[in-house]
């Protein structure tokens, strides 16, 4: 649907290998998860209650999921008579044309956008350019991929694969006038006087949204730039675009909930700005849209709600699952070729793009277990990995060479004679490939020893040496 | 269960040990046996079937899970060398098997039965070993599997520092994956490389003499990794030197 069109050329591995090449996206990576990882822990370790938290945020996710209809037509109901309009899309397709004709009605020129992950799963940045209209990326990390001309490689750092050097070399050639100096704070301010303009010279605020409140109908941003502020309040027209599991019962839920996203993100108690839009400028009111319209995006998630990837649906976007993958780690964000990308990704590309084209994503991962370990809401995300496996089995959309060898092998596991008779001869056959105690080149076992050398198995498997043991003690009287 | 003195224990010495490592089986039939267990090996035991399970073949994955039970459902308890491969019975079996009537209970009971052999030493059979000796430095990585399936961590080391003169060695990221994950490591060959190479200069740092692990699977990565890169790191799975048999061949050398 929405992934990028050259993703779809290149394979996984490809990807995955010319990543692995780029020693500078590895340092980036590096000291993005790496001070994201121990933030989290020192977070969590200061927070007593984080583990019970974590079991009301679960508890939370599973009612509004398990009662979706009625919360969200309760936001629906609070939505509208706060003001604003409530719009509902099925699809990717939907939203984006539901979005290109308010921008369009409203003869808008110019569209600043905060950070949202929904808008880049419906493919908003490109719709809204098919339609001519001008975008203004307002999050800093989303205004330099914007001016690098790259999608998202993080979910909460979106620029995380480029380094503070390669900004500085991106903006003094961006930036009108350059950063007189490459220092955080002046590149900090070189990009707020290039975007300041705009702010207040935009028709249309596009925002995402973190919580939709459906007692009061409001929808709730959270961010640590002030930038959705400023995309959401002087503009003519305010645009909300969320997915439906965005959907809680109250501004505490909400705030339960909140409380486990910023420690999961970045190790903070709180976002900087934590901001609840509900409706349209009334009268009286200082600031403020004319406009506020709210896109509900399904795309995808009512399906889930019958199927094996249900408890995906509890995800609150923190990114936690990357920052603790080894995979993801390595390879970063953009090798997996989908909006989302590492574990949590992984379960919800092959939702929104298809299995047949991402059916690397759920067998790109060892099964550690360690997202599911830090993921603030318990989603067991091996588990869904294994279902899409299951699924890509079924579908026979595994290589035949792996099916062939699987068969083969469950052939001999399931009668153990002729297994025991099958490994005597196998290790046996091993030991002629290695000098001393190390194999360094196997036939069909590349995978293997292209990068580490194989033990040489001992000369008799272990139930041989241990049949003829038993054999022995029998014998002795 | 508890408190039976003397139970009679069926091991599964799990497909790579039989294959590669025999020494680790006969080092979990020492210990069981010094535990006061009366050990078996069923001989109609294979593999767990995780290659299967790992891949999304359920038929032949709940097929081994099958021949498994009924090989294993006899004793009292069931142990494993391995924190992945009892994973696999306490966790995969039951949901593998959880529509299937006859089955599912089956399965159920023979996973509260199934244990890592160093969680069983030490939580169900209260052992420690007595008198051995290492004059070593040794470090230890926390396979993923029984760390986080089975909360195996406290007890190998409790055993390991019973041997005396054996100095262990905290690894950065000890709990973080080497990269091994069964077929993954030949299928995403490049990515697995990059993920132990990272261990392996990890281990490397320590200066140990010794790397021990409780799993097979990625002891061969890393130890395959170390060779290669010329490392001098001497490999072994916990239970060979708690067994006191660190004095023989490590993982790679020819006894």
């Amino acid at each position: 649907m929405s992934a990028p069109e050259a993703s779809v050329q290149v394979s996984f591995k490809n990807r995955a290998k010319t990543a692995l090449a780029d020693r500078t996206l590895k340092i980036a990576i590096d000291r993005t998860t790496g001070t994201a990882e121990a933030k989290r822990a020192v977070a969590v370790a200061a927070f007593p209650e984080f583990q019970a938290a974590r079991a009301r945020g679960r508890a939370i996710k599973d009612h509004v999921i398990a009662h979706l209809d009625h919360y969200l037509e309760q936001f629906e109901r609070n939505a509208t008579a706060s003001g604003a309009t409530v719009h509902w899309a099925s699809d990717d397709a939907e939203a984006r044309a539901i979005i290109t004709r308010i921008c369009l009605d409203a003869k808008a020129k110019l569209v600043t956008r905060s950070k949202s992950m929904l808008g880049e799963e419906i493919g908003l940045p490109h719709a809204l350019a098919d339609a001519g209209i001008e975008r203004v990326e307002t999050d800093l990390a989303e205004h330099i991929i914007q001016l690098a001309g790259e999608a998202p490689s993080h979910i909460v750092w979106p620029a995380m694969h480029r380094t503070r050097e390669q900004v500085a070399e991106l903006f003094k050639i961006a930036h009108h006038p350059p950063p007189s100096a490459d220092d955080p704070a002046t590149m900090v301010q070189s990009a707020r006087r290039e975007l300041r303009a705009k702010f207040l010279g935009a028709d249309i605020g596009i925002s995402g949204s973190n919580f939709l409140v459906a007692d009061t109908g409001a929808t709730c941003t959270v961010t640590n730039e002030g930038n959705a502020e400023l995309t959401t309040t002087p503009p003519r027209i305010h645009i909300v675009t969320a997915g439906i599991e965005k959907i809680v019962p109250t501004t505490a839920h909400a705030l339960s909930l909140l409380r486990l996203l910023v420690r999961s993100a970045t190790g903070g108690e709180l976002t900087q700005y934590t901001t609840f839009h509900c409706g349209p400028k009334r009268p009286g009111d200082a600031d403020g849209p004319e406009e506020m319209h709210i896109v509900l995006v399904d795309n995808g998630r009512t399906r889930m709600l019958d199927n094996e990837f249900r408890e995906m649906l509890r995800c609150i976007r923190c990114g936690a699952c990357m920052n603790h993958c080894v995979v993801y780690r390595q390879i970063g964000g953009h090798a997996y070729g989908g909006t989302y990308p590492g574990p949590m990704g992984s379960v919800l590309t092959p939702v929104l793009n298809g299995l047949a084209g991402s059916r690397d994503l759920p067998n790109a991962c060892t099964m550690n277990g360690r997202c599911a370990e830090v993921c603030p809401v318990e989603i067991p995300i091996p588990t869904l990995l294994r279902a899409w496996r299951i699924r890509s089995w079924r579908e026979k959309l595994e290589p035949g060479s792996l099916r062939v060898g699987i068969g083969i092998w469950a052939v001999l596991a399931r009668r153990p004679g002729l297994y025991g008779l099958a490994s005597r001869v196998g290790v046996r056959a091993l030991r002629l490939f290695g000098k001393g105690g190390w194999i360094a080149r196997l036939p069909l076992a590349g995978g293997w020893t292209a990068h580490r050398d194989l033990p040489r198995p001992a000369g008799r498997t272990f139930m041989e040496q241990y049949r003829a043991q038993q054999a022995h003690k029998g014998s002795r009287p | 269960m508890s408190g039976q003195p003397n139970p009679r224990v069926g091991l599964f010495v799990t497909c790579l040990v039989d294959a590669i490592r025999p020494s680790i089986g006969f080092s979990a039939i020492q210990l069981l046996e010094e535990a006061g267990c009366r050990v078996e090996v069923p001989q109609a035991q294979t593999c767990c079937g995780q290659p299967a399970l790992n891949s999304g073949d359920e038929k032949d994955a709940a097929a081994l899970a099958r021949q498994t039970i009924a090989a294993f459902e006899g004793f009292d308890y069931i142990v494993l060398p391995s924190g992945s491969c009892a994973g696999t019975i306490v966790h995969g079996y039951p949901d593998l098997l959880a529509k299937d009537p006859v089955w599912a209970p089956r399965a159920r009971i023979l996973a509260a039965r199934t244990h890592e052999i160093t969680s069983f030493l030490v939580d169900v059979m209260g052992f420690r070993p007595k008198g051995r000796r290492l004059s070593a430095t040794a470090t230890y990585h926390d396979s993923c599997a029984g760390l986080r399936e089975l909360g195996i961590a406290a007890q190998p080391r409790a055993l390991l520092a019973e041997v005396a003169g054996l100095e262990m060695r905290g690894l950065e990221g000890n709990d973080v994956c080497c990269g091994f994950g069964g077929t993954f490591c030949v299928k995403y060959s490049d990515i697995s490389n990059a993920i132990v190479t990272e261990k392996a200069e990890a281990i490397e740092r320590t200066e140990a003499d010794l790397l021990l692990a409780g799993d097979l699977g990625c002891l061969m990565n890393m130890a395959g990794k170390l060779n290669r890169r010329g490392a001098r790191t001497r490999c072994f799975h916990t239970i060979e030197v708690l067994a006191g048999r660190a004095d023989g061949p490590a993982i790679g050398e020819e006894g």
